[in-house]
This record gives C-alpha cells, sequence and structure tokens, in this order.
C-alpha cells in the first residue's frame, strides 16, 4: 500500500456526496429557519392583525409595542429582568453550593446527584401543575402552616399581582438549579487535586481555596452556565402558562408569552412578530459575542 | 479531630436538606394523586393519605375534561408517543450524517453551514411560530401530527448535528483515511465505521432529543389542534380547565402520567441524560 498518497483522488461521487447528503439539513435550516426570521421581520413591519396583511406601515408596530401606554409589554418586560436575575442568581449560587459540598467525598454521592437533578428530566408544564397545587392560597401551603399552628401565615402570590411572577421564580428555581449543580460538579472534578494539597500545605484553608483558587478557575463553566440559564429564561414560557397563566391580569407575563398573546390569540400578529423579534435582537445581543468568541477560540485550539 | 466532624455534619446538613427541598413535591404529587377530594380538604400538603384510592388516576387517564371533550389524558399521550417516535428518529439521523460530514468530509463552506446551525440553537422560536403557522397551513400539515413531527425535526437538527460533530471530531483523522486507502467509501465508512463507534453519543442524542420533545409544549400549543395534540397540551388543559370543583388528585396524578416516560428515562439511563445536559450546555 502507498502511504504516501493523500486521500484526494476521489471519484466525482465521493466528492459531491457529502454536499449533496448535507443539502437538506441546510436547506431546511436557510428556509424555516433563516427564512422565517426575515419573514417575521417582514411581517413586523405590516400592517397585519387578525390575518397577515402585506401594507408596509414601517416601525409603527414598534412604535406601538414599546409606547410608554404599552402597560402589558413594559410588565412583562421588567418581569423578565426580576425573574432573569433571581432566577440565574438563586440557581447559581444554589447549584455551586450544591457541587462544592457534594466535591467532599460524599457517600451517597449517587443518589444525591440523582434527586438533585431529577426536576430537569419534567417537563415545564409538570412543574407548574405540581407547585401552582402546592402555592394555592386555600388548600396548599397556607393551610399546612395553619394546620401547624401559625395561624396569621398567608401566602397568595399566585393571586396577588404584585408577587406573582415570583412564583415563577420558586418553581424555576426548583427545576434548574440541580442542573447548575451538574455543569459545576463535572468543572471541579476536572481540578487537579494537587492544587488543592498544595495550597493545604501552604496553611490555606478550604473555603478560601474554593474561594480564592477554584472558583475563579471554574470561570469558563460559569459563563457557559450564565448563557444556558440566560436562554432558559428568555425564552420561559411553559412554565408561566401552567403556573399562572400569566396572571393575575397580565401581571406575570413575560415577553414569549405576551408574543403568544398578541399573535395567537389577540388578532395582533404584526405586534406579536415585532415583539418577536425584540426577543431575538435581546438572545444575539448576548449570544452572537459569546458564540464569536467560541467559534474562534475552537479554531485557535 | 472535632472541628472536622463538625463542618462533615454541616455539609451533610445541607446536602440532605436540599434533598428534601427536591423530593418534596414529587412527595406532594404521590400523595395528593392518591387522596380522596375530602382528604385534601380535611387534610394538609404533607399528610400521609389515610385511605389510599387510585380513582383519581383512572379518572386522569380516561374521564377527566380537557375542555370540551371528557377523555382523560389517554389520547394525548398516544398522540405524543405518535409524535416523539419519528421526530427523535428522523431528527438524530440526520443529526448523525450531518456530524459526520461536518467533521469527516469537510468540504469549502461546510464551516459556514456549522456555524449557521450553530446560531439557529439560539434562535428564540417565537420568531418562527407565525410564519411556520401560515406554511404548515399552505402544506397541509397544520394541525397534525406530520406537521409536528416537522416542526420539531427542523427545530432538532442543529443540536443533534452538534452532538454528533463534536463526538467524532475525537476519532483519529487517521482511521478515516486508512479506510479511504483501501477504498472504502462515504457510506462504507460511516456503517462500517463510524456508526458502529456512535453507541455512546447516540444514547445521549436520542435522549435528549426524546426528552426535548416529549416535554415540549410551546409547538404542541401552537402547531396541533383537537386530535393531535400531544401531552403537555392535554395536562395543561385538564389542569386550567374551569370545573365547579377544583380536583387536585386528578392535576396530580395527570402531571404524574406526562412525566412519567422522562422520569423512566432519568431513573434507566440516568448517565445518557446527564451527558446530554452538559454536552447541550457546552454547546452554550
Amino acid at each position: 500500500m502507498i502511504q504516501s498518497t493523500r486521500p484526494a483522488q476521489y471519484g466525482f461521487a465521493e466528492r459531491w456526496l457529502p454536499r449533496l447528503v448535507l443539502a437538506p439539513s441546510f436547506l431546511l435550516s436557510l428556509i424555516f429557519i433563516y427564512g422565517f426570521v426575515a419573514w417575521n421581520g417582514y411581517l413586523s413591519f405590516t400592517a397585519s392583525r387578525l390575518l397577515p396583511n402585506y401594507t408596509w406601515v414601517g416601525f409603527s408596530q414598534y412604535a406601538r409595542l414599546l409606547d410608554s401606554g404599552n402597560d402589558r409589554w413594559w410588565v412583562a418586560v421588567e418581569n423578565l429582568f426580576k425573574f432573569g436575575f433571581l432566577f440565574i442568581g438563586v440557581s447559581m449560587v444554589v447549584g455551586v453550593l450544591l457541587a462544592i459540598l457534594l466535591d467532599q467525598k460524599i457517600r451517597a454521592e449517587g443518589a444525591l446527584r440523582t434527586i438533585y437533578l431529577y426536576p430537569m428530566a419534567l417537563s415545564f408544564i409538570v412543574t407548574g401543575t405540581a407547585w401552582k397545587w402546592m402555592l394555592n392560597p386555600g388548600l396548599g401551603l397556607e393551610k399546612m402552616m395553619h394546620d401547624w399552628g401559625w395561624t396569621s401565615f398567608q401566602f397568595d402570590w399566585l393571586v396577588n399581582p404584585d408577587m406573582s411572577i415570583y412564583t415563577v421564580v420558586i418553581a424555576g428555581i426548583w427545576q434548574s438549579s440541580g442542573f447548575v449543580m451538574a455543569l459545576f460538579l463535572a468543572g471541579l472534578r476536572g481540578i487537579d487535586d494537587s492544587i488543592i494539597k498544595a495550597a493545604q500545605i501552604d496553611g490555606a484553608t478550604l473555603p478560601r481555596i474554593y474561594w480564592k483558587i477554584i472558583l475563579p478557575a471554574m470561570r469558563p463553566v460559569f459563563f457557559s452556565t450564565l448563557m444556558i440559564l440566560a436562554h432558559i429564561a428568555i425564552k420561559s414560557f411553559d412554565l408561566v402558562v401552567a403556573l399562572t397563566g400569566g396572571g393575575p391580569g397580565f401581571s406575570s407575563d413575560l415577553p414569549a408569552t405576551y408574543m403568544y398573546a398578541m399573535a395567537f390569540t389577540r388578532g395582533e400578529m404584526g405586534l406579536g412578530s415585532a415583539s418577536a423579534m425584540m426577543m431575538l435582537l435581546t438572545v444575539s445581543a448576548v449570544i452572537v459575542p459569546y458564540l464569536y468568541s467560541e467559534l474562534r477560540r475552537g479554531r485557535n485550539a | 479531630m472535632p472541628k472536622n466532624n463538625l463542618s462533615r455534619f454541616i455539609v451533610y446538613a445541607v446536602l440532605i436538606y436540599f434533598a428534601v427541598y427536591y423530593l418534596l413535591p414529587l412527595y406532594v404529587m404521590l400523595t395528593t394523586s392518591v387522596k380522596s377530594m375530602d382528604e385534601i380538604r380535611g387534610g394538609n400538603l404533607l399528610s400521609f393519605p389515610m385511605h389510599i384510592t387510585f380513582a383519581a388516576w383512572s379518572k386522569a387517564w380516561s374521564s377527566a375534561c380537557t375542555g370540551v371533550e371528557c377523555t382523560g389524558l389517554a389520547p394525548f399521550f398516544w398522540n405524543s408517543v405518535r409524535l416523539v417516535v419519528p421526530a427523535v428518529l428522523i431528527s438524530t439521523s440526520m443529526g448523525a450524517i450531518n456530524g459526520y460530514i461536518l467533521s469527516k468530509w469537510r468540504f469549502p463552506g461546510s464551516e459556514l453551514v456549522f456555524a449557521m446551525l450553530m446560531y439557529g440553537l439560539y434562535i428564540p422560536f417565537q420568531v418562527l411560530l407565525l410564519p411556520m403557522a401560515m406554511t404548515e397551513g399552505w402544506m397541509g400539515i397544520a394541525s397534525s401530527t406530520t406537521g409536528l413531527v416537522f416542526v420539531h425535526v427542523v427545530c432538532g437538527i442543529a443540536s443533534t448535528t452538534l452532538f454528533f460533530r463534536n463526538f467524532y471530531v475525537g476519532i483519529p483523522d487517521e482511521l478515516i483515511n486508512a479506510a479511504r486507502l483501501d477504498g472504502a467509501g462515504f457510506w462504507r465508512i460511516f456503517w462500517r465505521i463510524v456508526l458502529p463507534m456512535s453507541i455512546p453519543i447516540l444514547m445521549v442524542t436520542l435522549i435528549w432529543q426524546f426528552t426535548q420533545i416529549w416535554n415540549d409544549f410551546l409547538f404542541g400549543l401552537v402547531f396541533s389542534a383537537g386530535g393531535s395534540q400531544p401531552i403537555t397540551v392535554g395536562l395543561n388543559n385538564l389542569a386550567n380547565t374551569s370545573t365547579t370543583v377544583k380536583e387536585y388528585n386528578v392535576d396530580m396524578a395527570a402531571a404524574i402520567i406526562a412525566a412519567l416516560p422522562t422520569i423512566f428515562v432519568y431513573v434507566a439511563a440516568g448517565k445518557y441524560f446527564v451527558r446530554g445536559l452538559s454536552a447541550g450546555a457546552v454547546k452554550g
């Protein structure tokens, strides 16, 4: 066998086969993802309401959407910030804490990990239905506390417009914090034990080692976890629908539920597509720099 | 070392505390589902069921109302099965072959296709809903299982391709080149060499796609109607149907029924499930 021949002399078929086989996926994504993004973008500049209407109206749907009188949208945006900040923050803290504790050569670590992570296997609709029952003011948590003697205990967040979004936060953290634990635990396992030993010989305490050496070394994990959680937060839809239905009123709406309501139940297609574009822009502002740096790193590696 | 013992104790206490926190909702769901409504009203969330009854389970499965119709979750469950099987198989096979090309048969422009797929992973699906709904109407597959399978395939290709591509990058090129020198072609190398090495990533992708599609609600809500709605939509309708009396036991039984397949997969193949999560995570 001649080793020096580089595998370049393939027949016509072998050279074109890969392109041909990849073509359907390329076309599907070109048309049904990128084409549709463009189409949706176009819709957002038209007068479409209940039915598509391709009369060009410029930025007027955006003007209506972002008008300070459009309370429902601004409530949704404000909720996204509240929800995103708390959901990401608390999930991170809980996940990192659990990962560090689990990394201390714990007995039954496997069982504990399984318990922490199983909510991730559930649909947000299941999670929402379960928490809706537990948090309901009549027979849920409130009644339990009353039974236990704390008769003045009140928990009406599910029906309180000022607090309803926080029930979504509670259920969201329950579902996703175990996932953060899994990501960080994998990261911690990748860190060389000898670093810890060396620092211990130098007299550093364990909490200090984690704080000063190990957590800073986990920056990439931190960053990618942040990306995933932010992505989950921006796309959040199911959990709100199942838990609060966006209510009371529209007090727990998020941009995703706002978009659905406008596009599919309120007959405001133009407004719905404009809000979807706003979501896309927000995601892109976060993701494009991240993807760019990832791809560049991948090329240099 | 008493100090060390104390800190060990605290570590275990915190870990067990959180285990209880994650398990309590499951306990509440299970116990509520086997109580009668009288018992639910008489007791509280954590009280243990005195008279276990499966009436709520059979109602949730076969006769609970999900709007106008009172068929229980059974038809929705089978809709989901009919949806998940083809959607998972098609998106996974396309991902495998794409990943093979994008790692072992690169050509000018293939990196661009890859970047295109990558960005597609992050696009909020809201941007696709309206055009997709209109297009499916024209194609005559709106509100059908076929239409829903199509959407899941289109939106699933990106992640399945990424899984396989990242896995195949780890297969040495020398192996492929040696096979090429022996005269093996594109398909032969895939079937005989690459695919037999792919069992781990195949498991990860199948489980990931199964969980994603079984748990999907948005597409099910927008792209299906009446006879083709998946289980998540059924559960949501069941739990939010306004009847005179709210039957929490039926809601909880229904929620568990909807969760059983993915929980089963998680328990049976947890290793692959976790790997899928982190693989899906590494991409971002």
